[in-house]
């Protein structure tokens, strides 16, 4: 594994960092909503907040095109905002309305967006890793230019998906970039105390799967890790791994509490927020408190708007349960 | 009705002749023939470069190529994933489980994935896969290579479960299989690779999903079954015919979803029914058929609808113990002379 070396000594691209830093605060001023609607009670089920790890889903989706695709997990609104979903379309799927993403039959674990290549959360640890492989191998397959990316958490590793599914891409040869958001936690698990030897970097290496470890928090060693590891993925060197360290400062749920650490252990990562360190990285190179404030302001009115659009929206109609199910065979109505 | 006629319609070209070929042999003109039709469909699979463990890929590699015939790790979990995923981004797989004790390993990505994916993403996404599963007794090779588990997958919203029983509907229910947009779960019968008989003639005679066959006509008794125990019934009802018993024998060939109206309209006919099958007794779909025979037609029947399934137990090893796992001709025509007593 080589570690990569941040952003600091290129070129510094002010714009493309200005959008991310936007990105970030929009994903940010979402999950915030999402837990006050859960709060609220607008929102039912469980949501799994995406704050401290804005950075990863930021970096990486910034060197993905429209038609790359993405696959993720249970913790996946930011990676569908970052591929470039509406917070409108998001927000209605979380309140169960007709008019959001997945029609209200997803909800938040199987949120998607399929117009802009997010072919699905997925409710199942590791699930994703299999499928992602194969939409690679289709791509590959048809002689497509485009790839895949599977972000997955630390404790997915864990699961046999992580094994047959690089193994896979690595025989095949296949067009995915892998991103683990090592966010220390497994639930209320540590994922270190039940994980063997020297983690996933090493376990893809063992594999021939090239790995990359980045400080998650950094949006510009993020963004210039994927660049390189992308570039190398549409050349045609099969897949890469990319570890991103970061801090998981939300709890596992919304409504979790997350007892099991101690409160100056998540001061402390706090001040190591990304969309801060994006922030002071913005500051260096001449943007002013107000803009960046401005910024913040802009993410959290759009936001807010969705929220507002979706708390305004119809439920699906109950017929709908009955639809999408299969074309053979499928459910029936009963008449009342 | 004639025997061998479909109950259901047979699309595509009336075929005039038939060839007469075996069972592994008819599903691998279908797969070829599929194939060669469409370039989205491609296998993948343990050993199937070489022509699959019981060489229904023979020969495939050499005409499609090692991407389109893939030979896979030994992965289940991968292979159905893989599968789901490569479905998803505009291929139709057929992803070969070997034998369906070895999808066990696949049952995330087959039940939690591939048959709720449509469903959960609200239509966004179609997950056009079979999985093939042979399934059913493997003689002395014991409880782990020997199940019939097509029970569990019709239990699964958004699957679709086919078990065909003669090499022309190896044939043509594999076409439509592949053809289909839904996840398919198609389970072979071990026992019937060899099983040699008549199939149509022309590239393009599929035989429809959820439509059963009437492999036998009669006018005493309904017998439902499928898959390894069609010709076992054919069998009792040939020998209960010299009994004066007229036993009707309706292979199901879909399990899910299944051709309720022709089982309801043979049974309002002879007023009986027995749906027997090689899968454990308990839970089995024969279950479902009956309890559904019994909600719809109760006033009509001459007897109550009677079940016929495996013991519930592991598959031994020892010829004398398997045999007790077994449903044979003249297990069926006792449970049918039971139900003309
Ligand atoms: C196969 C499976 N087992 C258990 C769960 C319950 N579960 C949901 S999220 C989670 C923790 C996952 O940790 P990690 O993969 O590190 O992702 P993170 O939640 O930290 O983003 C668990 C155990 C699940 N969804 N799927």
């Amino acid at each position: 594994m080589e570690p990569h070396a941040g952003g600091a000594q290129r070129n510094l691209d002010v714009e493309r960092l200005r959008r991310q830093y936007l990105d970030m605060a929009r994903i940010r001023a979402f999950e915030e909503a999402a837990a006050a609607a859960v709060a609220e009670g607008t929102v039912l089920g469980l949501i799994h907040p995406y704050i401290g790890q804005e950075a990863i889903a930021v970096g990486v989706c910034a060197n993905l095109t429209r038609d790359d695709l993405l696959l993720s997990t249970h913790r996946g609104h930011g990676h569908t905002l970052a591929k470039g979903a509406s917070p409108a379309g998001m927000m209605c799927e979380l309140l169960g309305r007709a008019n959001g993403v997945c029609g209200g039959k997803g909800g938040s674990m199987h949120i998607a967006d399929a117009s802009v290549g997010m072919l699905g959360a997925n409710g199942v640890v590791g699930a994703n890793i299999l499928i992602a492989t194969g939409a690679a191998q289709a791509i590959k397959m048809q002689g497509q230019d485009r790839i895949v990316s599977c972000f997955f958490g630390d404790g997915a590793v864990n699961r046999g998906p992580f094994l047959e599914g690089l193994n896979w891409a690595a025989v095949f040869r296949l067009p995915v970039l892998f991103v683990c958001e090592d966010n220390a936690f497994s639930a209320t698990t540590r994922t270190e105390a039940m994980t063997a030897g020297p983690g996933p970097a090493a376990r893809a290496e063992s594999l021939g799967v090239p790995a990359v470890a980045v400080d998650g928090n950094d949006v510009l060693a993020v963004d210039t890790a994927a660049r390189d590891l992308v570039a190398a993925i549409r050349a045609g060197g099969g897949p890469r791994l990319l570890v991103a360290r970061t801090y998981r400062l939300s709890g596992h749920v919304t409504i979790d509490p997350a007892a099991y650490r101690p409160d100056h252990e998540v001061q402390e990562r706090w001040a190591d927020d990304p969309i801060v360190r994006c922030a002071d990285l913005l500051r260096q190179a001449g943007l002013d408190d107000g803009t960046l404030a401005g910024d913040l302001d802009a993410a959290r009115d759009e936001i807010a708007a969705a929220y507002r659009f979706a708390k305004d929206s119809p439920w699906p109609d109950p017929r709908e349960a009955f639809t999408d199910v299969q074309d053979a065979g499928g459910p029936v109505m009963e008449e009342a | 009705m004639t025997p061998d006629q479909s109950l259901g319609q047979t699309s595509g070209q009336t075929p005039e002749t038939t060839t007469e070929m075996t069972y592994g042999d008819a599903a691998r003109l279908a797969l070829a023939e599929e194939m060669r039709r469409d370039a989205r469909v491609w296998a993948l699979g343990e050993d199937v470069g070489r022509g699959g463990v019981f060489g229904q890929y023979a020969g495939l590699q050499a005409e499609f190529g090692a991407e389109r015939i893939a030979d896979s790790p030994i992965s289940e979990a991968a292979i159905m994933g893989v599968a789901v995923g490569a479905a998803m981004a505009g291929t139709r797989p057929v992803a070969e489980m070997r034998i369906s004790d070895f999808a066990l390993c696949a049952v995330d990505e087959l039940v939690n994935q591939a048959a709720k994916a449509r469903f959960m993403l609200g239509g966004q996404v179609r997950v056009p896969l079979v999985v093939r599963q042979p399934m059913g007794i493997w003689p002395a090779l014991a409880a782990q290579h020997s199940q019939s588990l097509e029970a569990w997958y019709t239990h699964v919203p958004g699957l679709v479960v086919v078990a065909p029983a003669t090499p022309a509907d190896n044939r043509g229910l594999l076409k439509s299989a592949i053809r289909s947009d839904d996840p398919v779960v198609y389970m072979e019968h071990k026992d019937l690779w060899k099983d040699t008989g008549p199939v149509p003639d022309g590239d393009d005679v599929l035989v429809p999903l959820g439509k059963a066959r009437l492999a036998r006509p009669g006018d005493d008794v309904t017998v439902v079954t499928w898959s390894g125990m069609v010709r076992t019934c054919v069998q009792a009802a040939d020998d209960l015919a010299g009994q004066r018993v007229s036993a009707e024998v309706i292979d199901l060939r879909t399990l899910w979803p299944w051709d309720q109206d022709a089982v309801l309209a043979s049974v309002e006919k002879t007023g009986r029914l027995l749906v027997a099958h090689e899968a454990v007794l308990a839970s089995g779909f024969g279950a479902e058929v009956a309890a559904t025979v019994s909600e719809r037609l109760f006033g009509r029947l001459k007897a109550p609808v009677r079940r016929l399934g495996g013991p519930r137990m592991p598959i031994p090893y020892s010829p004398p113990l398997e045999a007790q796992a077994r449903r044979t001709a003249a297990d069926v025509a006792r449970a049918v002379r039971g139900l003309m007593q």
